[in-house]
């Protein structure tokens, strides 16, 4: 029996082209954009002004507060200039736009291949410091700067690091691939992780739909001894934290509370690879693999892309945007978020492009709710969505809050399951935008 | 006979005890009222909007009996003539107010902003909103979702399906202000009705550059700042691109209108202008040349 989480879950149809198709690198954009917001929390300062040189890696806007983090340079040109641009929603937020100029990389990474293993000499405050320098954020898709989700609160200890090698999202597979081809360089940047927090064990939990990148895991882990790579039954959203908790170690984060609770510390294996490039590499976080697919496009593929690339970019390089297209989605297919323009830039936060052609583009219209209950028992916290969403729309904000809405972390399964095509998830997203603004209030 | 003759007395007895007791809890749990509080009330229009800030039209009559003058108070919905109503009854006064309405400060119909994208999700601007831009280019506009048709309890605001564009009904509107605060991008504002119902405003919300502005819509506001300079009143300040004219200054003499290059600037109820009218037709015959 493989493991998984017990309540809820859906299984949509996984259709991961790109599976298999090595790591690309396409040509360097000839201008990028490079927001000073790709994480949670507070926007970064611009340090670089109008008609400065940069180099790539080179830090051009700095983390303004405990939880931010630093943006690098991912090409080397001009400032052209520092101007609000429309993000991927449209609405604008600052940009550093840099014209590029040939490739030249700042001295002191290290660009050679060979794979450095050697971690005893740093402590994990050192590790943690280089983590925060080199602007890494979690690459799932949540962007929470992971220096503050390696710092482990005092009176607390973390027994368990869990590795978040899931993928469930279906489409996605820039995960699969780095596992693939850089499984010995994620190993190192576990272990880097795991002397920050000084677990116990590593658990690397994996979807059992990619069988080449368990068995590639397992045979690197056996050098080591405290790293265990579980593989998962495909379920998802695996990869939500607390459902990745409860399937590895079945311990249950309680509601509200962060996964240190149940000693554990969840990262993504993106992050890991960028951990590992940037303590034994002196790499900061530029760049990133971002699988462009889709089942109209003629080549599907996993392209590591410079930060700041325009999107359309990357679909110039697996074979341009096909006629039918009805939706191109920032992420995968069930949280991502459609984009209203290509020509919006990759950011950390980056997983995936995916092309919808039109024909299955546009949502069904949505009928009346038949009590049937299947939101219910999708629903992977346990929650009730049909009822969040009648709160939700008579404005009962307080009784939402009683019902553990906070607690929904919008992986839309109750949308996808709803046979009635009603956009539940929509309503009880407005609902907790509410909750917390009433929680703000209150708190001031 | 004699059972039914015995039930019956001992029944009404126990009636007449119960009364007597629950007559004296009732005196004894009394709470004390104010009577003007429903005298009050009867004046109100009884449609608990929240316009006031008080919940219902009960709330708003105890705060009006509780209350030692009545400035800062005020029923939008009922206006100034219940207010003088309500005055007379606490023997109070009441400051006259002059009549508000909503204005819909955004003019970017279905021709003059296009759509960019199509939205298919529910049908709520504030979901669409937090999502993205919406299905045009402007991220300040009217989404047109119609939320302030369905927070309305008056009836008095509607989408008008050629422009998609919601329109406010001049005589149902009481301005109590449901509509301004539910709009997610804040377009909607009260403005005074102005005399005879005439009124001047920029209707356009949109904060960026002129250039983008006007690319993405043709009515754009685009912060050139000829209507300050037009303005005999000092009526108009520019900020973030986008012009206000202060309706407490303004005069309506309209000469801010005749300058917007965009239109920007709208002119409510007044009678049709001659020589502008003049002017557009000899500009579009020379375009049709």
């Amino acid at each position: 029996m493989l493991k998984t989480f017990p309540k809820g879950g859906v299984h949509p149809n996984e259709n991961k082209f790109s599976t298999g198709k090595p790591i690309e690198r396409i040509d360097l954009p000839k201008q990028v954009y490079i927001p000073v917001a790709q994480h949670i929390g507070a926007p970064a300062e611009p340090i670089v002004v109008k008609g400065d040189m940069v180099k790539t890696g080179q830090l051009i806007a700095k983390s303004s507060g405990f939880v931010s983090a630093n943006i690098h340079s991912s090409v080397s040109g001009k400032v052209v200039k520092i101007d609000k641009v429309s993000d991927s929603t449209g609405y604008k937020q600052t940009c550093i736009i840099i014209d590029v100029e040939g490739d030249e990389w700042i001295e002191t990474i290290d660009r050679s291949e060979t794979i450095n293993d050697k971690i005893d000499n740093l402590t994990g405050e050192q590790i943690r410091n280089k983590i925060a320098e080199s602007g890494i954020v979690g690459s799932g898709g949540a962007t929470f700067p992971t220096h503050v989700k390696l710092s482990i609160p005092l009176g607390k200890t973390c027994e368990y690091l869990i590795i978040n090698a899931v993928e469930c999202e279906p489409y996605l597979t820039s995960d699969h691939q780095l596992m693939l081809e850089k499984a010995e360089e994620i190993l190192i940047g576990c272990k880097l992780a795991q002397k920050v927090v000084g677990a116990k064990k590593i658990l690397i939990g994996i979807e059992n739909n990619k069988p080449d990148a368990i068995s590639n895991m397992k045979t690197m882990a056996q050098k080591y001894k405290d790293i265990e790579v579980h593989a998962l039954k495909v379920k998802y959203p695996q990869g939500a934290e607390k459902q990745l908790i409860k399937a590895l170690t079945n311990r249950e984060v309680p509601s509200g509370k962060l996964p240190i609770e149940v000693n554990c510390v969840v990262q993504n294996i993106g992050t890991t690879f960028a951990i590992y490039e940037a303590i034994q590499k002196n790499k900061p976080l530029f760049e990133r693999v971002v699988s462009v697919t889709g089942k109209s496009i003629s080549r599907p593929t996993n392209i590591m892309a410079r930060i700041g690339t325009p999107i359309n970019m990357l679909i110039e390089a697996v074979g341009g945007l096909p006629q039918d297209t009805g939706k191109i989605i920032n992420g995968g297919p069930m949280m991502g978020k459609a984009l209203n323009t290509v020509e919006v830039p990759v950011t950390k936060g980056t997983s995936g492009i995916v092309i919808i052609p039109e024909k299955y583009s546009t949502r069904p219209k949505s009928y009346n709710c038949i009590r049937c209950a299947r939101c219910i028992s999708v629903c992977p916290m346990g929650l009730e969505p049909y009822l969040l969403k009648n709160m939700s729309i008579v404005k009962m904000y307080e009784e939402m809050h009683k019902e553990r809405a906070l607690d929904c972390m919008e992986c839309g399964s109750c949308s996808y399951t709803c046979p009635a095509s009603i956009p539940l998830l929509d309503y009880i997203r407005l609902g907790k935008a509410n909750i917390n603004k009433i929680l703000r209030s209150q708190k001031s | 006979m004699a059972i039914i003759l015995n039930t019956l007395i001992s029944l009404s007895l126990l009636g007449v005890v119960l009364a007597i007791i629950l007559y004296f809890v009732a005196q004894k749990f009394k709470v004390y009222e104010d009577p003007r509080i429903d005298e009050v009330e009867e004046f109100t229009p009884g449609a608990n909007c929240g316009g006031c800030g008080y919940p219902g039209c009960r709330g708003f009559a105890e705060a009006c009996v509780k209350a030692e003058t009545l400035d800062g108070i005020f029923c939008p919905a009922g206006g100034n003539e219940v207010m003088q109503n309500i005055a007379k009854v606490l023997g109070m006064t009441a400051a006259e107010k002059e009549p508000q309405i909503a204005v819909v400060r955004c003019n970017g119909s279905h021709e003059k902003r296009e759509k960019t994208n199509i939205y298919d999700g529910p049908k709520s601007c504030a979901i669409e909103s937090s999502l993205y831009t919406g299905d045009t280019a402007c991220s300040y506009g009217c989404l047109g979702q119609g939320d302030c048709v369905e927070v309305c309890l008056f009836d008095a605001i509607y989408i008008d399906e050629e422009s998609g564009l919601p329109l406010v009904d001049e005589e149902k509107c009481t301005a109590c202000g449901a509509c301004v605060k539910i709009c997610p991008r804040s377009i909607i504002e009260l403005r005074d009705k102005g005399k005879k119902n005439r009124r001047v405003y920029v209707s356009c919300m949109n904060k960026d550059k002129g250039a983008e502005a006007r690319k993405i819509c043709s009515v754009a506001c685009i912060g050139c700042g000829k209507c300050i300079k037009a303005c005999p009143f000092e009526a108009i300040t520019l900020n973030n691109f986008i012009a206000y004219i202060d309706y407490e200054k303004c005069k309506l003499c309209r000469k801010c209108a005749q300058e917007c290059p965009t239109g920007a600037i709208l002119e409510i109820n007044f009678p049709p202008r001659k020589e502008k009218e003049a002017i557009k037709e000899q500009e579009t015959t020379e375009v049709d040349k």
